[in-house]
């Protein structure tokens, strides 16, 4: 395994991690966008843009983009978070180079008036799907509440009013801004020719003028309460809670990834015995989340109405009681099973590729597979109490969702 | 690539041990198929299958409930469990030195569970949560309806039963279903990964070897209800799901109708995607896939889309797969061909995925194929051959199940241009 890299005079990084004994390659183009930096008039189109990708550039149609990717047999895919896009595919080797001039190439869409407006029709639908599947947009609702007019507030989708307005030109102008080289990476794990990689790159992408791109961090200043969605037609009644977490570069973001396991993992964990063996949840779990200049813990608890007050009592005890203190044992359980995870991971391709670019996006230098699992093997219990008591998981903001419109906050109930 | 060498052992008793050495990995998976599948459950308790896989789980020889769970994550055994039409599964991937102390405890777990009957009603309210979960899919709701009537059942059930049907099980039912299907004819063991053979088939043999055999009778099977179904739901999209007739694992032509359908659906410029998705942007999920049963078989159809366009998609998924019988090109193969072959040699790289194949084959057809005869398979593929296949299918019976404000109809006919 080898890790190298390079920047062109533009700005544009790349980055390899080469495996020669792997199958086939995989290559991600990382860019430094999501919807924290849209304005409110043009919620949704980092993502609306992430599809319109696909649809051609002045070189090819959107027909013959589909039809390339499939004749390499990639498995292709892309994503839009709050933070950043990406563009992913997974090749034989000896696609490497065809893939990287047809990605390369992708990145300077035409973004045409008529591909456009079908493809809004196709991003309305995608709104519609996950407006009819739990939590029922609940968890835009609850970042909104938590976040208040911070922009991790902001819904990656947008909504069937923002993207229906959106106009081409407007997507356009964002497109210059952020799609500029300097806020773009691109990530290579598995059979890598990385010399060829980087020539490729210098070929295509090398006369990609720069823009200055700048991403607005303001201090979060995080919400706390208790808000409820009724909906009479769900089955299930869905609870999710945020708290504040450690944000990405923050040295306790092991500790609190450890502490998450600990409580909330789905097997063996403090929320597990309480929730799952019980029969209490359908499925219950906790996650940290970490973000340019801040972070999240969340909890979520799915399970039938007639418990949800019960189990919102009883979550508010497991997360006071674990202000009492970790063990030891809990700890050395959930190092044993972050470590297999860290194994499991290593050996797939693709898994490799989302390391190194994800390491890119957090701004942080890189880490070998052995590095990153001694981090977490060299976190001590008084690092993860601290953690506990910096972050009191009860002090939250709680969205309720589902038949029931009389539940109340843990507390008021004491 | 790698030499594949994939081993086979039968036991006396009937169990089945299959494994894919990968050295070059430090993990290895493993998955027990158990033929203690919810086509055996008695029609008035039906979920017992899944609530038995549930409580088997609640300790096991000298280990509680905690102490089973615990031992496991110790070993970083990465697992999950879930019943099926025939088999129970079992299943996980670890680091490979954990494998021995992995079986010890799965042994202890399918021939000494405890059992505890005071855990029992924490079990029931499990398999609940999961009842009422899948309510909540309205997709899986549709695709759960559409297999119910158009295999018949057991055949076509989902596993977890209904509520009242779950409430009426007692421990004595769940002690007698595993005491009668849990058993190690019919049993598969398949494991890939970082192993020794040799090693691996003298472990099994003691902890396996002198479990019995048990005879259990087929289920009655019952006759599928074919044609149309609405389930009306105020929901923003319409659930579209179809099945038509498909070809069993089995059959010598199964890959040929394989490959129509992944020209059918495979990929983004397969017909359904191009279609339906990227020329009408009438939905954001639309594929076709195959679906087989040991004795019977079917293509399976979704999509999802808003209400208002629910008919146009419909009849644009059924107006491309007719146009599948008019044949399918070389160019279109020639490209399937590109990414069902990387799509193999991808999967080989994964001790889970290729665990899972072994199991799947060896259920199927009595044996594994390795990824080369595979690859041999779909290089010897021809249009003429496919073509044929589709020429000679006559017209097709479609089951539909639609999901949403208002039912849809099969209509033959549809507008060549899509709606601006």
């Amino acid at each position: 395994m080898q890790y190298q890299q390079h920047q062109l005079s533009n700005g544009l990084t790349i980055l390899g991690e080469c495996n020669p004994r792997a199958h086939f390659s995989a290559f991600g183009f990382f860019v430094k966008t999501g919807a924290r930096d849209e304005t409110p008039e043009i919620g949704g189109v980092s993502h609306f843009l992430e599809h319109m990708v696909f649809k051609g550039t002045p070189n090819r149609s959107a027909d013959q983009v589909n039809e390339m990717l499939d004749e390499m047999g990639s498995a292709s895919n892309a994503s839009t978070s709050v933070e950043s896009t990406i563009y992913h595919a997974a090749v034989l080797p000896e696609f490497q180079s065809q893939l990287v001039e047809l990605f390369s190439d992708l990145m300077r869409p035409s973004l045409r008036d008529d591909d456009f407006e079908t493809e809004k029709k196709v991003i309305i639908e995608e709104i519609m799907m996950y407006a009819d599947q739990p939590p029922y947009g609940g968890h835009e609702k609850i970042m909104a509440d938590f976040f208040g007019d911070h922009p991790l507030g902001n819904s990656v989708l947008g909504t069937v009013d923002t993207v229906g307005a959106l106009k081409a030109p407007q997507m356009k102008s964002y497109f210059e801004e952020r799609y500029s080289p300097g806020n773009i990476a691109i990530a290579a794990g598995g059979k890598v020719d990385f010399d060829q990689l980087v020539k490729d790159v210098e070929s295509h992408c090398g006369s990609w003028n720069s823009v200055k791109t700048e991403r607005s961090v303001p201090t979060a200043e995080p919400r706390f309460g208790f808000e409820s969605i009724h909906k009479e037609s769900s089955t299930l009644q869905y609870i999710i809670q945020l708290t504040p977490g450690p944000a990405r570069l923050d040295p306790d973001r092991y500790a609190a990834r450890l502490l998450s396991t600990i409580l909330g993992d789905d097997s063996g964990s403090r929320m597990f015995w309480e929730f799952i063996d019980s029969g209490r949840a359908e499925s219950a779990g906790m996650g940290s989340y970490e973000y340019y200049g801040t972070g999240l813990i969340m909890s979520v608890i799915y399970c039938l109405p007639d418990q949800a007050q019960d189990n919102l009592n009883r979550l508010n005890q497991l997360q006071s009681k674990a202000r009492d203190g970790i063990t030891q044992k809990e700890l050395d359980l959930a190092k044993s099973k972050v470590a297999s995870h860290i194994i499991l991971a290593s050996e797939r391709t693709e898994s490799r590729m989302f390391s190194v670019g994800s390491q890119w996006l957090a701004g942080q230098d890189y880490l070998t597979v052995a590095e990153i699992a001694k981090r977490y093997q060299d976190v001590t219990l008084e690092e993860v109490n601290s953690v506990v008591a910096k972050y009191d998981l009860t002090k939250n903001m709680t969205l309720v969702v589902g038949p029931r419109d009389d539940l109340k906050p843990a507390a008021e109930l004491v | 690539m790698d030499k594949e060498t994939v081993f086979h052992h039968q036991f006396e008793n009937g169990l089945t041990l299959l494994a894919q050495p990968m050295p070059w990995l430090q993990s290895a998976a493993f998955s027990f198929s158990v033929p203690s599948g919810c086509q055996y459950d008695p029609t008035d308790k039906r979920g017992v299958a899944n609530f038995a896989c549930e409580m088997v789980q609640r300790g096991c020889g000298s280990l509680n409930s905690r102490q089973f769970v615990e031992a496991l994550e110790q070993l970083g055994l990465n697992y999950g469990s879930s019943a099926g039409i025939y088999n129970t599964n079992f299943g996980g991937a670890l680091p490979a030195v954990n494998l021995h102390d992995a079986f010890g405890i799965f042994a202890d777990m399918l021939r000494r569970p405890t059992m505890p009957v005071e855990q029992l009603e924490d079990g029931r309210m499990v398999c609940y949560q999961e009842i009422q979960a899948i309510e909540d899919d309205l997709a899986q709701q549709a695709m759960l309806e559409l297999r119910r009537r158009h295999y018949g059942d057991p055949l076509g059930r989902h596993c977890e039963g209904t509520m009242d049907s779950v409430k009426s099980i007692s421990m004595g039912d769940i002690q007698s279903f595993y005491e009668t299907y849990y058993r190690p004819n019919g049993l598969t063991i398949a494991v890939a990964g970082n192993l020794d053979w040799e090693q691996l088939k003298n472990e099994i043999g003691e902890l396996f070897g002198d479990w019995n055999k048990k005879d259990v009778s087929p289920p009655t099977l019952s006759e599928p209800q074919h044609g149309n179904h609405h389930i009306e739901f105020d929901s923003n999209q319409t659930h579209i799901a179809l099945a038509w007739p498909g070809l069993i694992v089995s059959d010598p032509d199964y890959y040929v109708g394989r490959c129509a359908i992944g020209i059918l659906s495979d990929g983004m410029s397969s017909r359904l995607f191009r279609e339906v998705r990227e020329r009408r942007g009438l939905c954001y999920t639309v594929f076709a896939s195959c679906h087989s049963l040991l004795d019977r078989a079917s293509v399976v159809g979704y999509c999802g889309t808003s209400s208002e366009r629910a008919q146009e998609s419909l009849d644009v998924m059924i107006a491309e797969i007719n146009r599948l019988d008019e044949g399918v090109t070389e160019a279109e193969l020639s490209k399937l061909k590109v990414q069902m072959r990387s799509g193999l040699i991808m999967s080989q790289e994964s001790s889970r995925s290729r665990a899972s194949s072994m199991a799947g084959d060896h259920f199927h057809l009595g044996r594994v194929r390795t990824v080369e005869e595979l690859n041999e398979v779909i290089n010897g593929m021809t249009v003429n051959r496919i073509n044929d296949y589709l020429a000679n299918l006559g017209p097709k019976q479609f089951d539909l199940v639609t999901l949403g404000k208002q039912p849809l109809k099969l209509n033959d006919a549809v507008s060549a241009t899509p709606a601006k």
